[in-house]
């Protein structure tokens, strides 16, 4: 890659010019127009309310994020312990993985309803149990994948040695999931925030992101409530990064080729 | 009239940097209609090159190229020729068929007579009863063809090859080569053939134009005074052999370093 | 000179194909069986009111009122939907899935086109995909879905002459705009796909723009655009009911999932019955995905879906 300055003012200045672009026209058009708050607010307004009303912001931001990343810890550990087991028992795979590949389609956010019914009204625990069976499906069909999918050469090579089942795991197919689970884990982390955030929408506590921004929308504080929005971007966003970062400390030249795929 | 004619014609790759490529100097060459030439000759001599500048796909630095007497642009829009690659480039989700009608398509010419022509190619290379398969289930020699069939399916004079039998094994190699003798027969195509393989520029063409790398330049041109009539017994001529290495020879005088590089000898 | 020329097409056997597909099915059976008896096996050992492990009370409750038998479930769909009226459970969850469906397709339709559209002027114009891409990319990783209260207060306030804008029109907006990004993104992939050799094959031709577009880029592209056209089918889903519980919209399966899951206390399994009708709702837009796919997909070689 050219990392020239000019080749990355190249690669910057369009995006960056596009963005000033779009946020400086929407301010206009809402001066000019004279567009009502409940339609759009200026981003002035939006920024003023985020960093005025921060400790609010950052405290609705932690509730959903804490749910989210308890989720995803938790989701992706029991995703990969899962996916060990239906490498042992072929049988198995032959049952979770259809209906996995089913749950895709299916928005199954939607069971916090009744989990939200199972605890306690102020408990967090419905949506950190929502996340982590979102992020438990993700994690396993493609962890199983990355166990599975292994180069027929390479386990050749291995049984030419008299290499045990186990050995096996342990130098090919394991080595050989790792992408694929940063590739999961890329798509479960922002997944795991948009699942906690939804999940607020439900009922049960009202601390969340989600929670803050219905309140105020409602009751027509559009700006402090699309300052919480910009909160769970964020949010969404640091979730994201941290995936990359984990991805790139472990693997450290890009072997995630071959495992670009989606759930 | 010839049916090439390229004069003078340098073309430079320059990013505007100091790494200037000098991919081809002074390259004068003509070819007369229903000739088979050859290019060949190390990695970085630049016949790709100056295929593609007859195929007008690039543009030459300075000189000028001719084909069909025109410029070389006005012959590509006016399709006067086909061209085929080393992958052979079908789209895989049409039909064989429909895959040679493609050029015609884009002529404007309508289904009748696009269906008709496309029946005919695939009868001229041996695979009429091919014509809804589609290109995955047949084999890579059978693909060629069918690149071949297309490339010829507007009657053009020229056809432009770039090592389109390079992925094939020997025995389809050959067998394609002889296919390919067999069809310029009947049609009268000029071919411009790039090559890394002696043996083959040999049996295929007229005359074998040698070029080296650095910059890129033709060396020498080799007639092959093999006759028109070549068959699987030629292959066993001591003419035949004398011509290889004539050619071999001939690339000899190129720096040995860029031999290893790039030729078969076999 | 050349003999019967060897084909390596491929014809895999009928017979073990429909095996393999009964195979599955049942296995799928088999997978749902497992979840009841997972779901009552927990109802049998699980505390009534709920539990601690290690302090945390992550035990849910197990009594009747929350988590009802399987059988009960089941039961109640084809009860009435309250006493008094004729209609059963099931035919209210039918019609508010086919209401939702409805408008998840439009929402489709529209993140589809628009997407589509946009990934063709970003090709055109390198400065705009250089620009936009960017933030096409990073679209994927936040909550698109925060601003369904916004666009919820457009219903009923936004008007030009005597159209009123609708409220399930905002809620087809947002499954448009978060199937629009995948859409974006895929299209612009599968149409930078085609190989150098096929986009010289077509310069060789004089094609010009527009004809290598269709000809070429957009078949090269399906590939690419079917796997995305599955997310957006499943985001357009989400957008749909998160955003009918946002605007509280009528007739929708969202709204009835929150109205249900709100009589609970009364009536425990009816709210089972509304989640049933929000996965119906998710397979029937993943089933015309199925099928637009197979038709896009058909005569390419299997697996070829990028």
């Amino acid at each position: 890659m050219n990392r020239s300055p000019a080749a990355i003012a190249k690669a910057v200045a369009p995006p960056v010019v596009f963005g000033a672009l779009f946020f400086g026209g929407w301010q206009l058009a809402v001066n000019v127009f004279d567009i009502k708050p409940y339609f759009l607010v200026r981003p002035t307004e939006i920024l003023d309310k985020f960093t005025g009303n921060w400790d609010n912001v950052w405290k609705a931001m932690r509730v959903s994020g804490g749910n989210a990343l308890v989720g995803l810890v938790c989701g992706a550990a029991l995703g990969v312990a899962m996916s060990f087991v239906l490498l042992r028992f072929r049988v198995l795979d032959e049952i979770v993985t259809p209906l996995s590949i089913a749950l895709n389609a299916v928005p199954i956010f939607v069971l916090v309803a009744v989990f939200n019914n199972m605890f306690s009204i102020t408990s967090e625990v419905p949506r950190r149990l929502m996340v982590t069976l979102v992020v438990y499906f993700v994690v396993l069909v493609n962890v199983a994948r990355g166990l599975r999918q292994v180069d027929a050469t390479h386990v050749e090579l291995m049984r030419s040695y008299a290499a045990s089942d186990w050995e096996l795991l342990r130098k090919v197919r394991v080595p050989n999931a790792v992408p694929f689970f940063f590739t999961a884990l890329k798509i479960a982390a922002p997944g795991a925030v948009i699942t906690a955030f939804v999940s607020e929408y439900f009922g049960g506590s009202q601390n969340g992101l989600g929670n803050k921004i219905t309140s105020n929308m409602s009751t027509s504080k559009k700006a402090e409530g699309l300052a919480y929005v910009v909160g769970a971007c964020l949010l969404g966003l640091a979730f994201y990064a941290i995936s990359i970062i984990m991805e790139s400390v472990a693997t450290p030249r890009g072997a995630g080729e071959r495992a670009g795929e989606r759930a | 009239m010839s049916a090439v004619e390229i004069s003078q014609v340098n073309k430079i790759f320059s990013t505007g940097k100091q790494q200037a490529v000098e991919a081809l100097v002074g390259i004068d060459l003509s070819i007369e209609p229903g000739e088979f030439v050859s290019l060949i000759g190390p990695s970085g001599c630049g016949k790709s090159t100056l295929l593609r500048l007859v195929a007008n796909l690039l543009e030459p630095t300075s000189g000028s190229v001719l084909v069909n007497g025109k410029p070389a642009k006005q012959a590509r829009l006016d399709q006067d020729y086909g061209m085929a690659f080393q992958q052979s480039g079908l789209f895989e989700w049409r039909t064989v068929a429909r895959n040679i009608e493609l050029p015609l398509e884009l002529k404007g010419w309508d289904k009748s007579k696009r269906q008709a022509r496309a029946k005919e190619m695939l009868e001229l290379v041996k695979l009429g009863d091919f014509a809804t398969h589609m290109p995955w289930q047949l084999s890579g020699g059978m693909q060629q063809r069918v690149a071949i069939a297309r490339a010829l399916a507007a009657h053009p004079p020229l056809l432009l090859m770039d090592e389109p039998f390079g992925a094939l094994d020997e025995m389809t190699r050959e067998h394609m080569q002889a296919e390919l003798l067999s069809i310029c027969a009947k049609t009268g195509t000029t071919v411009v053939f790039v090559t890394h393989s002696i043996p083959e520029a040999v049996y295929l063409s007229n005359r074998v134009v040698v070029m080296s790398p650095r910059p890129g330049r033709i060396t020498d041109i080799i007639d092959v005074g093999l006759g028109s009539h070549r068959d699987e017994d030629t292959r066993e001529d001591t003419s035949f052999f004398k011509c290889i290495t004539a050619v071999r020879e001939a690339l000899r005088g190129i720096e040995v370093t860029d031999i290893v590089r790039g030729i078969e000898d076999r | 000179m050349s003999s019967q020329p060897r084909t390596t097409a491929r014809t895999p056997g009928s017979m073990s194909r429909a095996a393999g597909r009964v195979r599955r099915a049942v296995m799928f059976v088999v997978a749902l069986v497992l979840v009841a008896l997972a779901w009552e096996g927990y109802k049998a050992v699980g505390p009534e009111a709920g539990g601690d492990v290690l302090g945390a009370g992550i035990l849910p409750r197990t009594n009747d009122r929350v988590m009802p038998h399987v059988w009960t479930m089941i039961s109640r769909l084809t009860d009435p939907v309250q006493r008094g009226r004729d209609e059963t459970v099931l035919r209210v969850v039918l019609e508010a899935v086919w209401y939702s469906f409805r408008v998840a397709l439009v929402g489709f339709t529209i993140g589809v086109l628009v997407g589509m559209a946009l990934a063709i002027v970003m090709l055109r114009f390198k400065v705009l995909e250089r620009a936009i891409l960017p933030y096409l990319v990073i679209s994927q990783t936040v909550p698109l879905i925060a601003l369904a209260p916004l666009v919820a207060g457009w219903g009923g306030n936004l008007q030009w002459g005597s159209f009123v804008w609708p409220k399930w029109m905002s809620v087809a907006v947002l499954g448009a705009f978060l199937a629009f990004f995948p859409v974006a993104l895929g299209t612009l992939r599968g149409l930078k796909a085609p190989s150098a050799a096929s986009l010289e094959l077509m310069d060789s031709l004089a094609a010009p723009w527009r004809r290598t577009l269709w000809k070429l880029r957009f078949p090269s592209a399906v590939p690419y655009i079917v796997p995305a056209l599955k997310l957006a089918a499943s985001l357009s889903v989400i957008g749909v009911v998160v955003s009918e519980i946002s605007i509280g919209l009528r007739g929708g399966i969202g709204r009835l999932i929150i109205d249900y899951a709100n009589q609970a206390t009364g009536d425990p399994a009816k709210v089972f019955t509304s989640i049933l009708g929000a996965a119906i709702l998710g397979l029937a837009m993943a089933g015309l995905v199925a099928i637009i796919d197979s038709i896009l997909m058909r005569n390419r070689p299997k697996g070829a879906a990028a």
